[in-house]
């Protein structure tokens, strides 16, 4: 690319900064990175640059490539949520490709900036995954690159079962607890009384009485637990330092993933309704305009069969601001919608909520008839067949499907299973069965985590069984 | 707010993982070779260099829902109604590719790997070798190999040791009371040489026999040539003098092209003798013992002319007694796991009867997965002077 042509980039950016912010959006600054075709897949397959080393990634990367060299898919763009936020254009771009990803990326910062859900997210998580990569390298060098790799193998296998909500019970900073325990009036008249729980309870324990109480366990055991990846590097009978604190940086990474995985539809569709009316504000000549409309289309267009989560994003927001632009009679009177609030509307609605509540609360009747929305599923083994075509029972279904990020709810019901230090983890079943060759293979990466006997309660065909894995042989019952 | 441009010729990291995974491919590979063996996709690669094989342990598992057990939720023209069939499973329970949704996220059951048949080929050929062979009077050039096994103070500056002339350096400057590198002087250079090896090999004849009689079906036939394609190729790989003579036989036998013999298709009844003595004859005419390894090997499913069993078995007798070794593969039913006591089935009667089963292998094959074992078994390392080690049939 020539400098002129940067220095044209480099105008556009600042007009559509403008134009965005007059739209009222409000992001992070954001720089722009001009990047050749390998480094945009790169940074694509590991969704941050500079993480650690893993063969997985490889692999994602080298998928990547291989569609992009034969010409199946490409990336337009990749953006990362920092402040300030960087975005990613591909070198081959046209001009009109640069301004509508430069508007796009606008639309995804804003939407990271301002949702609530990424309102604990680390902004500073490029420099945080580059110390990880530091330190995971660090311990390759001193236990062997296998050996960190196979670890690796079996923390990723569960990567995704983490708390979303963990923030809430991260464990306070040593000056916090001490400041906090300076603020607790001390030794009251009635202080005495919580020793007398103290030694009531050393006397149980020093009776042998048995008796396992909740109470007994330190606040960092109590259960049920939905966070795997913390319970295992807290409470594994068997790792040692650095394999806790290998899953300690993959849990950091996955806490600033996982807003990400909660509001895909969202996100996607906001950043498209934004890149299109900014385009729109942009004076385009009429050939501009023409390769600008071709783009647009291919991005939000709907996919046959599948679901595009950028079209159907969108397709919800414009939806919601027409009803609350020109609500009907029936919405004036019921819900006392003035009009005219459409724009205050979908502003809010990026701000408090997520996929799952998005789609509970605004995919409505009509939208569910216009996309032709459908819920399909294999009759016999054998034919793909769609089942039911009635709106609420595809929405709940839509939703059903995006809870949990679309992962089995599991959560750790015991630590200390038959007395003996064994795990018991527990599938909270909700109509959908476990693919069990991979539960199969996932327990015994849960097993090489927790170094001793695992346990899964899940259903299948509707009864509730057990599968086991020992370190040698698989059971069922 | 800004636009960019870094120089980002030295960003490797993705490559540098790619390795990571090609090394993980390679490891699955080599556990899994026994299936990829006897593979379609190979077999019938028609020359093609690489080709994709399924593998299993390669991929990322995790807790996930059973995708074929759950209801999904699609988008359709604007015309869906219920009950419409939008895509198809795919039988024989593997990957799922219903019409174009149902594939998306349908967990392929197994990773599919991009393998070249060369690198496999050097994989299986690891430990493979022509058993038994001899010094026979008649010998053949094999092959002029260079091989770097010398150094010396003077040479082509291409050849510098450079790690040698570091070492000589720091060796002198420490004489010189000043051990660090550096200052390189003319004495310090060292050059790697070479030398120009000849091999001499034995000469070798394989000869191939395959039955195709009517009771070699599709599948028992596609198992005797996946095996005579890994030998054929093995063969061709290690040894640059082996002739392989052709011959397929149900009840008259004739020596056939490498094509005929790979493509052919026959039906009749089965007389192995035929084989067999037209094998001797070859050998009379053609490759004297004195100066010739020997192998015959043959392929069938044992279901040979009850009348004709005697003369089999004096026949293979006396192939043994003129070859180095003889090979007897026996092709089962498909998964017919447990041997079949027929006392028709030729290996019994083989190995009940021959007199001389010091160089006599047999081996039986029920299962794709029982080619590699069979190669191995074939062609596996013994020891030359410990004859009769593997006189043993393996009977599954």
């Amino acid at each position: 690319m020539e400098d002129r042509e940067i220095r044209e980039l480099e105008a556009a950016v600042e007009q559509i900064w403008q134009i965005a912010q007059g739209f009222g959006l409000d992001p992070y600054p954001t720089n722009f990175e001009i990047v050749p075709a390998t480094v945009m897949y790169e940074v694509g397959s590991y969704a941050l640059p500079g993480r650690y080393s893993h063969w997985t990634f490889g692999k994602a990367y080298h998928r990547m490539k291989t569609m992009y060299d034969f010409g199946l898919s490409k990336i337009y763009e990749v953006v990362i949520n920092t402040n300030p936020s960087y975005g990613f254009l591909l070198e081959t771009n046209s001009p009109i490709q640069n301004k509508m990803v430069i508007a796009h990326v606008l639309g995804h910062v804003d939407f990271f900036k301002n949702n609530t859900y990424f309102s604990k997210t680390n902004r500073r998580m490029v420099e945080s995954v580059s110390t990880h990569a530091q330190r995971m390298m660090e311990y390759e060098f001193k236990h062997g690159r296998k050996t960190v790799e196979r670890f690796l193998d079996a923390v990723l296998a569960i990567e995704e079962h983490i708390d979303p909500y963990f923030f809430i019970k991260r464990e306070l900073s040593v000056e916090e607890e001490k400041r906090r325990a300076e603020q607790r009036p001390r030794d009251g008249r009635y202080d005495d009384l919580w020793l007398l729980d103290k030694t009531e309870r050393d006397a149980r324990i020093a009776a042998g009485s048995g008796e396992r109480d909740d109470k007994d366990r330190g606040p960092r055991e109590r259960l049920p637990e939905k966070d795997l990846l913390y319970y295992m590097m807290k409470n594994s009978p068997t790792l040692v330092p650095w394999q806790r604190d290998a899953i300690a940086m993959v849990h950091e990474e996955m806490e600033y993933f996982v807003p990400q995985m909660q509001t895909k539809i969202m996100n996607e569709g906001w950043a498209s309704i934004w890149h299109a009316r900014i385009m729109r504000a942009l004076d385009l000549t009429d050939n501009d305009h023409i390769e600008f409309a071709n783009l647009h289309s291919g991005v939000v267009s709907p996919q046959k069969g599948q679901l595009n989560p950028y079209y159907l994003g969108y397709k919800i927001y414009e939806d919601i601001e027409r009803r609350w632009n020109d609500p009907s009679t029936e919405e004036r009177q019921k819900f006392s919608r003035a009009g005219k609030e459409g724009r205050d509307k979908i502003f809010e609605v990026r701000e408090l909520d997520n996929d799952v509540s998005f789609l509970r609360n605004y995919l409505t009747e009509e939208l569910c008839e216009e996309l032709d929305l459908f819920v399909f599923e294999l009759i016999e083994e054998e034919e793909w067949t769609i089942t039911e075509k009635r709106w609420e029972k595809v929405r709940d279904q839509l939703v059903a499907n995006m809870t949990n990020f679309g992962f089995p709810y599991l959560e750790v019901a015991d630590g200390d299973y038959n007395g003996n230090r064994e795990l018991y983890l527990k599938h909270r079943y909700e109509g959908t069965e476990l693919d069990l060759r991979y539960g199969r293979k996932a327990l015994e990466h849960v097993y090489t985590l927790w170094g001793r006997p695992v346990h899964l309660e899940t259903v299948i065909d509707e009864e509730s069984t057990v599968l086991h894995y020992n370190g040698d042989e698989h059971g069922e019952d | 707010m800004s636009i960019q441009r870094n120089d980002w010729s030295l960003q490797r990291k993705g490559i540098i993982d790619q390795e990571r995974h090609k090394d993980r491919v390679k490891e699955a590979i080599r556990k899994n070779l026994g299936s990829i063996v006897s593979n379609e996709a190979i077999i019938l690669s028609d020359g093609k260099r690489t080709v994709k094989v399924p593998i299993k342990a390669l991929d990322e598992y995790k807790f996930r829902f059973n995708y074929q057990k759950s209801k999904h939720v699609g988008q359709g023209d604007g015309k869906t109604r219920v009950g419409d069939v939008i895509g198809r499973e795919s039988r024989g329970g593997g990957s799922g590719t219903g019409g174009g949704q149902a594939g998306q996220e349908a967990g392929t059951d197994y990773y599919e790997a991009e393998v070249n048949i060369d690198e496999i080929a050097a994989l299986i050929f690891e430990d493979l070798q022509l058993p038994y062979l001899e010094e026979k009077a008649k010998k053949a050039v094999q092959s002029r190999k260079t091989q770097f096994n010398e150094i010396r103070r003077t040479g082509v500056i291409a050849n510098l040791d450079k790690r040698r002339m570091i070492l000589e350096n720091i060796r002198r400057n420490a004489r010189e009371g000043n051990p660090r590198f550096g200052d390189i002087k003319k004495e310090d250079l060292r050059f790697k040489t070479w030398e120009e090896v000849m091999r001499y090999e034995s000469n070798a004849v394989v000869i191939a026999m395959i039955d195709v009689s009517g009771s070699m079906g599709e599948f028992k036939k596609y198992i005797a040539r996946s095996f005579y394609f890994w030998m054929v190729r093995f063969l061709r790989t290690k040894y640059d003098n082996v002739d392989i003579v052709f011959i397929s036989h149900h009840t008259e036998a004739k020596e056939v092209t490498e094509e005929q013999f790979f493509t052919q298709g026959e039906s009749g009844g089965t007389v192995v003798s035929s084989a067999y003595q037209l094998a001797l004859d070859i050998i009379k005419q053609r490759y004297r013992p004195a100066d010739w390894n020997i192998y015959p090997f043959h392929f069938s499913d044992g279901d040979n002319y009850y009348s004709d069993n005697e003369e089999a078995v004096r026949l293979a007798d006396e192939l043994i007694s003129t070859c180095n070794l003889f090979g007897y593969g026996e092709i089962g039913e498909e998964g017919s796991s447990s041997y079949r006591r027929s006392s028709g089935a030729l290996l019994s009667i083989f190995s009940d009867r021959l007199h001389n089963k010091d160089r006599f292998v047999g081996v039986r094959i029920d299962d794709k997965e029982d080619v590699y074992p069979a190669l191995k078994q074939f062609f596996g390392r013994r020891g030359l002077d410990t004859p009769g080690i593997s006189t043993v049939s393996v009977i599954k």
